[in-house]
């Protein structure tokens, strides 16, 4: 529900671990809304959202210390280099990442040489990336993914669906809203389609 | 934690020094622009003194204030901050201290010296200095709950001003009223522990309000 307008209902779906959800739709079809929802930013208008069979309303923290959500804005401060920026992030998630890791995790997607620069002379893509790099140090089952694909190269996606695969193996959840295709060699893929 | 957030700021901060300065800058017009326009009445200036410093030191906290969340809203770090896991209030209180930090103590340490404009004595100068450390923490807290209100809202700066600025009235009476007493030869401490007293309260309560706030403005 945005405003009086009423996205989607009586959407009802449960997810297991090892399960990839490509979230699809028409702009402004409520994939954003939805991810919030499921994060938790948003509480939904009717309906509740369960964690291992707990409302996440009142599992509090401790949801949120299993969830990693990517929204469409990067959450990439623009004053702040690449390492601080992903040192910082996961400290205030509660995760110390040394500086090393930092640049290590940086270098694997793509960023080497270029992790101690201020993030607002970086592309739009390359953002995008440092962002996407907290994939890699973090240890949270869920992923919920908003728009993660654009601006992105081929060599980046196919990073991405690397990322995703690995994580999926490993037991986790992924839910990304996107409009490419993301085809897995891993885990099982849901599609989950939402109409105006 | 919390010590993470606090050192993101002053980072931030950092790397905007410009921010920073043009809030301590204008505190100091405002308070110059006085004793210049009323001229050389030492008597006159002495009176107005507590009010105007008090009162300039509240609008240039006005500048500041936008800037508390806006910025992080906008590129999408505020969301993030959300969905830590931590209380939320710890968030604020971090980053309300940080605000405090970068935006208040400047004004604090050298309102002793653009009061020497207004030919107060040594004393007086020492009791608007200490009225202002206890005041400017209530400014920054009570400033936080309007700055997450206004958070995303056209014309938010104009609209905290109008929010906050009524529930900073009693830090300026007892502020005020301290280095007037002082000026005057009486006790300043009844002014000056009523201001600790209201810094306590807001302290415990705004956080939370901010907290809630944040939540409804990013729904």
């Amino acid at each position: 529900m945005r405003g009086d307008r009423r996205l989607f209902s009586g959407l009802d779906f449960a997810v297991s671990p090892g399960t990839f959800v490509q979230l699809t739709g028409p702009n402004g079809s409520g994939k954003t809304s939805l991810l919030r929802i499921l994060c938790g930013l948003l509480p939904p208008a009717e309906g509740e959202v369960s964690w291992n069979g707990a409302n996440i309303r009142s599992l509090g923290e401790e949801y949120v210390a299993d969830v990693t959500y990517l929204g469409h804005r990067h959450g990439i401060k623009d004053e702040l280099s690449a390492v601080e920026n992903l040192r910082i992030t996961n400290a205030l998630n509660g995760i110390e990442v040394s500086k090393e890791r930092a640049s290590e995790a940086l270098g694997q997607m793509g960023l080497a040489g270029r992790d101690s620069l201020p993030a607002r002379l970086l592309s739009e893509g390359q953002r995008r990336r440092v962002a996407l790099a907290r994939l890699l140090v973090c240890n949270t089952k869920l992923w919920l993914l908003d728009e993660v694909l654009t601006s992105l190269d081929k060599s980046a996606v196919a990073l991405v669906r690397s990322l995703i695969e690995n994580h999926l193996n490993g037991g986790g959840i992924a839910i990304v809203a996107t409009h490419q295709e993301l085809e897995l060699a891993a885990g099982r893929t849901k599609r989950l389609e939402l109409t105006t | 934690m919390l010590r993470w957030i606090v050192w993101r700021d002053l980072m931030l901060a950092w790397r905007r020094r410009a921010d920073m300065l043009s809030t301590v800058f204008f505190f100091v017009i405002v308070v110059s622009l006085f004793p210049l326009g009323i001229g050389p009445e030492t008597q006159l200036l002495r009176t107005i003194a507590p009010g105007v410093v008090w009162v300039a030191a509240l609008l240039a906290s006005m500048l500041s204030l936008g800037r508390l969340f806006a910025n992080d809203y906008q590129d999408g770090t505020l969301e993030q901050l959300l969905l830590t896991p931590q209380p939320l209030f710890l968030v604020v209180l971090g980053k309300t201290l940080a605000h405090w930090i970068v935006a208040e103590v400047p004004l604090v340490l050298i309102a002793p010296l653009v009061g020497v404009q207004f030919d107060l004595s040594k004393e007086t100068l020492w009791i608007l200095f200490a009225s202002l450390l206890l005041g400017t923490p209530i400014l920054s807290l009570i400033g936080s709950v309007g700055a997450a209100l206004t958070l995303g809202l056209r014309g938010g700066g104009v609209l905290i001003s109008i929010l906050v600025l009524p529930l900073y009235i009693p830090a300026l009476i007892f502020g005020a009223g301290a280095v007037e007493a002082s000026i005057m030869g009486v006790s300043p401490s009844p002014h000056l522990s009523l201001l600790g007293a209201f810094a306590i309260v807001s302290l415990l309560f705004s956080p939370w309000a901010t907290a809630a706030a944040l939540r409804i403005s990013l729904e």
